[in-house]
């Protein structure tokens, strides 16, 4: 279907690839993925999760190839019967739209840089210290003041701090990135920096006061190297203040606001440079927003075309006269004077609309409760007698999903969203709703809503790539008023920061005896 | 009518003098009164300063001696037989008004168009 070419991002593929039959459709899929690397290799100024468009699901052998996505499935779908569980179509189509699974991380080497400079640098924390201890040892063994329980003490704390430095800094920088941003951390980039100029510092000191002069008193030497590691534990706490908590006092409040339906979401963030607030806002993205549906942008659009195209202006007094300002603000006057009705038909449609939509919504939920009467759970009683029609809730969800499954078609046709839920997923569904014990309710909420993109397929949300637009250099910090754009292929989110206002909080007491009453009357009395 | 607190307290006022009626064994005067230094002073209606905790006329029977004599709703009672009543508590004004020894009431009573007729009057001359 048209609406999936916009949603993946090198969609030119899939189209080629859906008109295939069975026997090319798994070349046509590797040379989809491969394709994928490469053209995302080039990119890799733009912030991107990880890769690859997924293959939307292939289509059912009766339908029409116009249509060609799953739509017919209400009407083909075969019933089944208890004894029969090998219905060609559902079993078929549940191959074919099995995609595997799986981000397919791409094998960029520029993600893998920071890990390995982070790795270097750990490595070298932890050779220091011990190289401090041990290279006197090893080169002037036999001049060195033999020192007692007060080094054994030293060597415990020493062991000990740098056991806890390895293990925090490894909570704190080894994790998954998360993203890759446009420009460089600038705050990890600072205390890379800083690590390396105390470690240089060190080995200079080191090089200068105890190897060249052979130092002979090993007790100052081993506290030299705790000096050393207590400095680096003082920098990862810095490096904990500035990266983890430096930004969790919210300062900023950024309205995001979705440029093709105007849906808006408001988010406090901290002192934060615009890439990293960027990506806080994307990763609240996918599960605030409703997921983008441009089939429903389509009338908006077709009523604009239908306002440009009323009027054409034809140029009779000769050419070269201001033709464009000239020609637009008659175009205006007209379409001013024109009585438009056009107004009518769109309260009418829509009024239309609302009716086919609740008629059919009411035909779904009946549907689909008398589906759910069909199956129930096995009680532990009936377990130890013969087993019967046992089945396990893959199989209970394919037995009921032919009975609802036209009403379901039709309700997803009318409100255009046919094109987010696959039949696999609908099945896949129910079959988790049932194991559940949730009720028909629970089952339709995620089809009568639209949810957040996370909840649909990996089809639904293929563009994993944005494009942060921003006046100021990313890395500056927000501040009052700051504005930026997040551009994904479909649609663009546009971002405006305001400071939240300096609080000022008064206080009063009231002393718990201080809340007395007195009764008013109000008496008239007759003389 | 304006009360400063501190300052004594001038107004213009009318003597009226009530013969109170027999009525088997009452002496009834014919009107209702309202306020007091233990009432709630805002929900006076008659009263220019809601602050005012003075006694005010509330309701005048028709007919009665009250009527009779001249006392209008919405006057307020300054004085009751030489004794004060801009200070006194809602039940105080009630004895000092129905003493069964009286049979006579002199009041002085305030209202507000005494003060514009006597502005008037002067400003005639």
């Amino acid at each position: 279907m048209d609406t999936d070419s916009i949603h993946s991002g090198y969609s030119h593929h899939s189209n080629r690839s859906r008109g295939s039959n069975k026997q090319s459709e798994r070349s046509s899929r590797d040379r989809h993925k491969s394709h994928s690397r490469d053209s995302s290799s080039r990119s890799d100024k733009n912030v991107t999760i990880s890769a690859s468009s997924a293959q939307p699901p292939q289509p059912d052998q009766g339908s029409a190839p116009t249509d060609a996505q799953d739509d017919n499935w209400g009407e083909t779908t075969t019933a089944v019967t208890g004894t029969s569980d090998h219905s060609l179509s559902q079993e078929d189509l549940a191959g074919f739209g099995k995609e595997t699974d799986g981000p397919v991380e791409k094998l960029n080497c520029i993600r893998f840089i920071p890990l390995a400079l982070t790795l270097l640098l750990g490595l070298l924390v932890l050779v220091t210290p011990l190289s401090f201890l041990v290279l006197p040892q090893v080169l002037w063994p036999e001049r060195l003041q033999a020192c007692g329980t007060a080094c054994e003490g030293l060597f415990l704390s020493l062991a000990f701090k740098l056991l806890i430095l390895l293990l925090a800094g490894w909570a704190l920088f080894v994790r998954p990135t998360r993203a890759s941003l446009p420009r460089i951390a600038v705050f990890r980039a600072l205390l890379g920096l800083l690590t390396l100029l105390l470690l240089l510092s060190y080995w200079l000191f080191f090089g200068v006061r105890i190897l060249d002069s052979q130092e002979e008193n090993y007790h100052g030497i081993v506290q030299f190297a705790v000096s050393l590691v207590d400095a680096l534990l003082f920098i990862h706490y810095l490096a904990v203040v500035l990266l983890e908590i430096r930004h969790l006092q919210p300062c900023f409040s950024l309205c995001v606001v979705r440029s093709t339906d105007g849906e808006t979401h408001h988010y406090n963030l901290g002192q934060l440079s615009i890439q990293r607030a960027a990506l806080v806002i994307l990763q609240h993205y996918y599960k605030d927003f409703s997921v983008h549906n441009p089939a429903l942008l389509t009338a908006a659009k077709s009523r604009a075309a239908k306002h440009l195209a009323g009027l054409k202006v034809y140029n009779v007094d000769g050419a070269g006269s201001d033709a464009a300002t000239a020609q637009s603000r008659a175009k205006i006057a007209a379409a001013a004077r024109q009585r438009d009705t056009s107004h009518n038909e769109l309260y009418y449609e829509e009024a239309e609309h609302d009716r086919r939509v609740r008629k059919r919504k009411a035909r779904l939920v009946v549907a689909v409760e008398e589906a759910f009467t069909h199956v129930r759970r096995l009680q532990d009683e009936e377990k130890k007698k013969p087993p019967g029609d046992e089945m396990d809730p893959r199989e209970a969800a394919q037995a009921i999903f032919p009975s609802m499954a036209r009403a379901l078609q039709k309700y997803l046709r009318t409100t255009r969203q046919q094109h987010c839920h696959s039949m696999d997923s609908i099945q896949a569904h129910l079959a988790f709703c049932i194991t559940n014990n949730m009720t028909p309710k629970a089952f339709l909420e995620s089809y009568l809503m639209a949810g957040p993109t996370l909840q649909y397929g990996r089809e639904c949300w293929q563009t994993r790539q944005w494009t942060l637009v921003s006046e100021a250099s990313v890395t500056s910090p927000l501040h009052h008023g700051s504005e930026f754009q997040l551009k994904s292929s479909d649609f663009s989110l546009v971002v405006t920061s305001k400071a939240i206002p300096h609080l000022k909080l008064s206080e009063e007491y009231v002393h718990p005896k201080s809340h007395k009453f007195v009764l008013q009357l109000q008496s008239e009395t007759s003389v | 009518m304006s009360f400063i607190p501190g300052q004594p307290v001038t107004a213009v006022v009318q003597r009226i003098e009530i013969q109170k009626l027999r009525e088997g064994d009452n002496l009834i005067l014919g009107f209702s009164i309202g306020g007091g230094i233990d009432q709630d002073a805002s929900q006076n209606p008659f009263s220019e300063d809601k602050a005012d905790k003075g006694i005010y006329v509330t309701r005048v029977s028709k007919g009665g001696p009250a009527e009779v004599a001249g006392l209008r709703i919405g006057d307020k009672i300054m004085q009751v037989n030489g004794w004060d009543m801009t200070m006194v508590t809602h039940d105080q004004a009630r004895k000092r008004l129905t003493k069964k020894k009286e049979d006579v009431v002199r009041l002085l009573i305030t209202r507000k168009s005494l003060e514009e007729t006597v502005r008037q009057s002067m400003m005639q001359h």
